[in-house]
């Protein structure tokens, strides 16, 4: 069953991330992905992520495709006009790659090329449109396409958005435009995030729930101010300030989590911010 | 108005490398704003410059530089220390630095960087508010404009790097879409932001545009 048949048939989903590397050696990564094969229904693959020039998420996402596992291609909007984006989609489904999750990008500025041009031809919305628009046989000027994609499209949503309204105006928008799935910011306020969920439930959509490993205190206290929407509760900060095997107390604060989680949402997107190889090991304690 | 911001001494002096006679002209209007080619920068200017060994053949301020058949009458009227003049050098936008070559044929140095269009706030304190894309849509969005206030120029709501009402970029720069947002909830016109906006038309933009504009017809 392919991820979109099972976000269809309201199946618990679980996915993960990679992120690829700077350069062309994808050997690491593909490791990563051959460990989390049988565990995940499908990977992300971040798309030059934070703004920081690696290897590209089309190449990889056909490199895991090419290992059997199913992969997420992350399409932002940062670097690519219009023209460029609809391309890439279509070389997407030429490849065999369905699932497209899709992003505004961040700023150029914020990564390591800070004097590149911002592009952001298009936004999120206007992309999952456009997308949608591919599938009908069409491209964004009305031409006609010689054979039609088929696309799973997916989009992000940041529960802990403050405040919310705005976020959910567009959440409501990406939906309208055709999202299939939303994934999610970090959560690690369970209740905050179930009074999102009472928000959203009437649109009826699949919300993967995002779960960002904690790799110690200071990252925890170093998101909380930086990351938007990220609410690490002074708890769990403690509790992984006091822990002796911190990748052991990633573990269990996941996997505890995704336990919390489960009933709320319809999946978890596990990001292991490259810590992949203890994703096994969460979705053992989760009892996934 | 167009915003512009000096050149340091040093960058002005290397532009001037070989030339001796100097004819600067300033602007009376927003570079006067601005304070980088009013009536007291122009006179600053050539004291600098003599300090620095130029001989400065004239200082004016023309009102403005950037009108071609100004430009050509003051030309007109200063054709003796034109004549003299090795170079001008431009106190005001790009666009007064352009005018001033079309209309004099002299070679001409910017003394400024022309940063943006924007509204001056008070005394010295200038925000760039359009982006002059060629089709205003501020009456969808409460008068603030995305293109400009977002630094990714997004066209339907926030984007996930809102933190603390502050934009991913600097946390100097408010969230365009919150300010946005909120300007639409207090004229009670939220359900604009609710409807999906298109893509920009980047053809209504591309340079170098002209217009003219028929006297007649534009006063029906």
């Amino acid at each position: 069953m392919t991820l979109k048949e099972k976000i269809k048939n309201k199946k618990f989903i679980i996915t993960s991330e990679i992120g690829p590397p700077k350069g062309i050696d994808a050997k690491v990564i593909l490791e990563e992905g051959l460990l989390l094969k049988d565990r995940v229904d499908a990977i992300n693959v971040t798309d030059s992520q934070s703004a920081v020039m690696r290897l590209g998420s089309l190449a990889v996402s056909r490199l895991l495709k090419e290992e059997g596992i199913e992969p997420i291609y992350q399409l932002t909007c940062r670097d690519r006009n219009r023209i460029a984006l609809q391309s890439d989609a279509l070389s997407a489904a030429a490849l065999g790659i369905e699932n497209i999750l899709v992003l505004t990008g961040d700023h150029p500025s914020r990564g390591d090329h800070p004097e590149a041009k911002p592009v952001f031809d298009l936004d999120s919305v206007q992309l999952i449109e456009a997308l949608r628009r591919l599938e009908g046989g069409k491209d964004m000027a009305g031409k006609e396409l010689k054979g039609a994609p088929k696309f799973c499209v997916g989009a992000v949503v940041n529960p802990g958005a403050d405040p919310l309204e705005p976020e959910l105006i567009k959440f409501e928008k990406k939906l309208k435009a055709g999202a299939e799935f939303f994934q999610t910011q970090g959560v690690y306020d369970v209740n905050g995030f179930a009074k999102f969920i009472d928000r959203v439930k009437g649109y009826n959509t699949c919300v993967i729930a995002g779960i960002i490993l904690i790799k110690s205190a200071d990252m925890a206290r170093f998101m909380n101010k930086n990351v938007a929407g990220i609410f690490i509760p002074d708890d769990i900060i403690k509790e992984v300030d006091g822990a002796t095997d911190k990748q052991e107390k990633a573990v269990e604060i996941a996997a505890r989590t995704i336990k919390e989680l489960k009933g709320l949402a319809q999946g978890v997107h596990i990001m292991s911010l490259g810590w992949n190889r203890l994703v096994p090991r969460i979705l053992d304690k989760a009892g996934l | 108005m167009i915003i512009t911001k000096g050149k340091p001494i040093d960058e002005i002096l290397k532009y001037l490398e070989g030339a001796k006679e100097i004819f600067i002209a300033g602007c009376a209007q927003c570079a006067t704003v601005c304070k980088t080619g009013g009536e007291d920068e122009v006179k600053k200017m050539k004291e600098l410059l003599e300090e620095h060994g130029k001989n400065v053949v004239a200082i004016e301020v023309w009102d403005p530089p950037c009108h071609l058949l100004e430009v050509k009458k003051r030309a007109r009227e200063n054709k003796a220390a034109l004549d003299k003049a090795d170079v001008i050098l431009s106190m005001s936008c790009g666009d007064g630095c352009f005018t001033i070559f079309h209309g004099t044929g002299k070679k001409v140095i910017p003394a400024t960087d022309t940063l943006f269009l924007g509204e001056a706030e008070r005394a010295g304190h200038f925000a760039e508010v359009c982006s002059l894309c060629g089709e205003c849509t501020l009456f969808m969005t409460g008068g603030y404009c995305p293109n400009t206030f977002c630094p990714k120029g997004l066209q339907n709501g926030p984007c996930g790097g809102v933190k603390d009402g502050k934009c991913e970029v600097s946390p100097d720069i408010d969230c365009g879409w919150l300010l946005i947002y909120n300007r639409l909830k207090d004229l009670g016109e939220l359900d604009k932001m609710k409807k999906v906006h298109p893509p920009k038309d980047h053809s209504k933009s591309i340079k170098p545009r002209k217009v003219v504009v028929n006297a007649v017809k534009s006063r029906i």
